[in-house]
């Protein structure tokens, strides 16, 4: 057991070190690329908290991945200029929001939880959408300059790709190691029980609509904290951010890298965008490729790209997979 | 004074729509005893347990468990009161290890649902508590296998591991036998005995097989068509007649008993 931790331990380090060596690799076209694999795999490890951990199907994460969004836009241009300022607060606003909205989600669970969900989540699309004088309706928010970011007095310039990657990086590597060390707490057993047999674990003693908001509450936190860095990423935080079909992005690139799996959800987004990133520069019918791609790679890898990848290693070392 | 009952119930009716399942049954478990539940299919012997734990609100009646009246109380509460039970059908976490399932309940029970900063991994204190319980009941040695894989009645002795490990005062068991072979059947006889006697809790389990009944209860109810039929010891519930009757004219010699 210790073995096998320190094992997965050293590999997530190798990668990390990868990953913050890539800029002085590849383009900056490939940088760019990156950064939003590296913000939405963060997105979709936040919906597999619920989803895979919790056996909560959500349609409205993008909902507080927008609300993270449109806060920590509005922070910028109302309250203050600091990164410091702006990550925090739009990941309090979408924690709140969570915690209000999860209140009356976990009342029910399977498909009702998913169709409570969807219904939050197209509120608050509705709501960024028609609110005209706060989120500038269909134009969105822009964020007409970045945030000051100083660590130690050095003024890191967000503007530069190479520097905002960096500093995603850091931001979730933080949320990622934060999910690692729930899933891994005993906290993060009720979760897994209560996927499994939520019925056994009140008759062992603890509400199941508890743990449910707590997930819900983490997971939507997690999720506004990639929004802050989606919004400042693309300079803006826009309606379709909160879309449903933003969220069914999430189950998507879950389904595709496996929801099983600790890093499953990052394995699918980064397949998801570079297949994209390359179909769309070969043809305008990409959708089309897309879909057909992913259809093949959902039933080639039934678990998932990295699921079943897991499952297939696991068995040829003849054990049991330890994530 | 007198000593508060552990469990009583009066006057407890269920309805599923028109259909009376239980019409007013009253009855009062003591501390510390094996007592028994038995009846024919139908009789309602379920439905009783799903609505003393909680399961179901009752249509009318009271439920008082150590004197308190818990009617119609949500079942973690009274999880947490003491009452703990198991299913006719097996319940338990099929993909988590059998270490696992024993786990979650320990959790719970040290109050550690939301602690998420530690890992599980650096909390011996509860591996060790969930160890001996599975020492209890037999089943250390599949610790590390995944529930699902289990022989059938071992997967049962996994519910009960879960069941003690909230250290309950009184444990619901609904047909704890049900579905065994004659081996596994003894071996839980057996283990609910010694449990009985070791393990400070008072269990009150359904039973079909009347000769696991008379064999271990040291009290009995028998329940009829959701209403209470006879009570008493093993030998007063054997000689009487409308319990004979009621099971199908007098079949109670007709299995042996
Ligand atoms: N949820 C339910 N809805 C409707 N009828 C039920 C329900 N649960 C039990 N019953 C009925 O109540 C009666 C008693 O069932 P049950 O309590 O399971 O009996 P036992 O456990 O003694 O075999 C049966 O006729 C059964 O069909
Ligand atoms: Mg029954």
């Amino acid at each position: 057991m210790v073995g096998l931790f320190s094992k997965n331990f050293f590999v997530g380090f190798l990668v990390l070190i990868l990953m913050a060596l890539a800029p002085f690799f590849v383009t900056t076209h490939w940088v760019i690329i990156l950064t939003e694999i590296i913000i939405m795999s963060l997105f979709a490890m936040s919906f597999n908290l619920l989803f895979g951990y919790t056996g909560l199907l959500s349609f409205g994460q993008a909902g507080f991945f927008g609300v993270g969004a449109y806060v920590s836009a509005l922070t910028l241009t109302h309250l203050s200029s600091s990164f410091w300022v702006c990550l925090p607060v739009g990941i309090v606003g979408a924690m709140l929001f969570a915690l209000v909205i999860g209140w009356f989600c976990v009342r029910l669970d399977e498909i009702y939880f998913a169709i409570l969900t969807l219904g939050f989540g197209m509120m608050l699309f509705t709501l960024a959408h028609n609110w005209l004088s706060v989120t500038g309706g269909s134009d969105g928010l822009t964020i007409a300059s970045m945030p000051v970011l100083s660590i130690f007095g050095h003024k890191i310039e967000l503007f530069n790709p190479k520097f905002f990657y960096w500093v995603s990086l850091t931001v979730v590597s933080l949320g990622i190691i934060f999910l690692r060390q729930i899933v891994k707490s005993p906290f993060g057993l009720l979760l897994t029980a209560t996927r499994e047999n939520s019925q056994r674990v009140s008759f062992v003693g603890q509400n199941v609509r508890t743990v449910r908001l707590v997930a819900f509450t983490i997971a939507g936190s997690l999720a506004g904290m990639a929004g802050v860095l989606f919004a400042l990423f693309n300079r803006i935080a826009s309606p379709e951010m909160l879309h449903w079909s933003f969220s069914g992005k999430a189950v998507l690139m879950t389904i595709l890298g496996g929801s099983s799996v600790f890093l499953g959800p990052a394995v699918g987004t980064a397949v998801f965008f570079v297949l994209e990133h390359f179909i769309t520069s070969y043809t305008t019918n990409w959708m089309i490729f897309l879909g057909a791609i992913l259809v093949i790679l959902v039933l080639a890898f039934p678990q998932g790209v990295l699921g079943t990848l897991a499952t297939f290693f696991s068995k040829l070392n003849g054990g049991r997979n330890s994530d | 004074m007198t000593e508060t009952p552990l469990l009583e119930i009066k006057n407890l009716h269920k309805n599923f729509g028109k259909f009376q399942a239980l019409k007013g049954v009253s009855l009062t478990v003591p501390n510390g005893r094996l007592t028994a539940l038995i009846g024919p299919n139908g009789a309602g012997k379920t439905t009783f347990y799903n609505v003393v734990s909680g399961r179901y609100k009752p249509s009318s009646g009271h439920v008082y468990f150590c004197g308190e009246d818990v009617s119609g109380t949500a079942t973690h509460k009274l999880v947490g009161m003491g009452l703990l039970r198991s299913f006719q059908i097996t319940n338990i976490f099929p993909d988590l290890t059998v270490l696992e399932n024993v786990l979650t309940p320990v959790i719970i029970h040290n109050g550690k649902s939301f602690s998420m900063l530690r890992s599980l991994k650096r909390r011996s204190d509860f591996k060790e508590q969930a160890e001996k319980i599975l020492d209890m009941v037999g089943l250390a040695p599949f610790s590390n296998k995944v529930a699902s894989t289990l022989a059938y009645g071992d997967k049962r002795l996994i519910e009960i591991a879960i069941v003690l490990a909230r250290k309950p005062k009184l444990i619901l068991l609904d047909e704890p036998t049900a579905g065994m072979n004659p081996e596994e059947t003894d071996r839980i006889i057996n283990l609910i005995k010694e449990l009985a006697a070791k393990s400070g809790a008072t269990f009150f389990i359904t039973e079909h097989d009347m000769k696991v009944v008379f064999s271990i209860a040291e009290r009995i109810f028998v329940l009829n068509q959701g209403t209470p039929l006879a009570e008493g010891t093993p030998d007063e519930i054997r000689s009487n007649q409308a319990v004979r009757e009621a099971y199908l004219g007098g079949s109670l010699d007709a299995k042996g008993v």
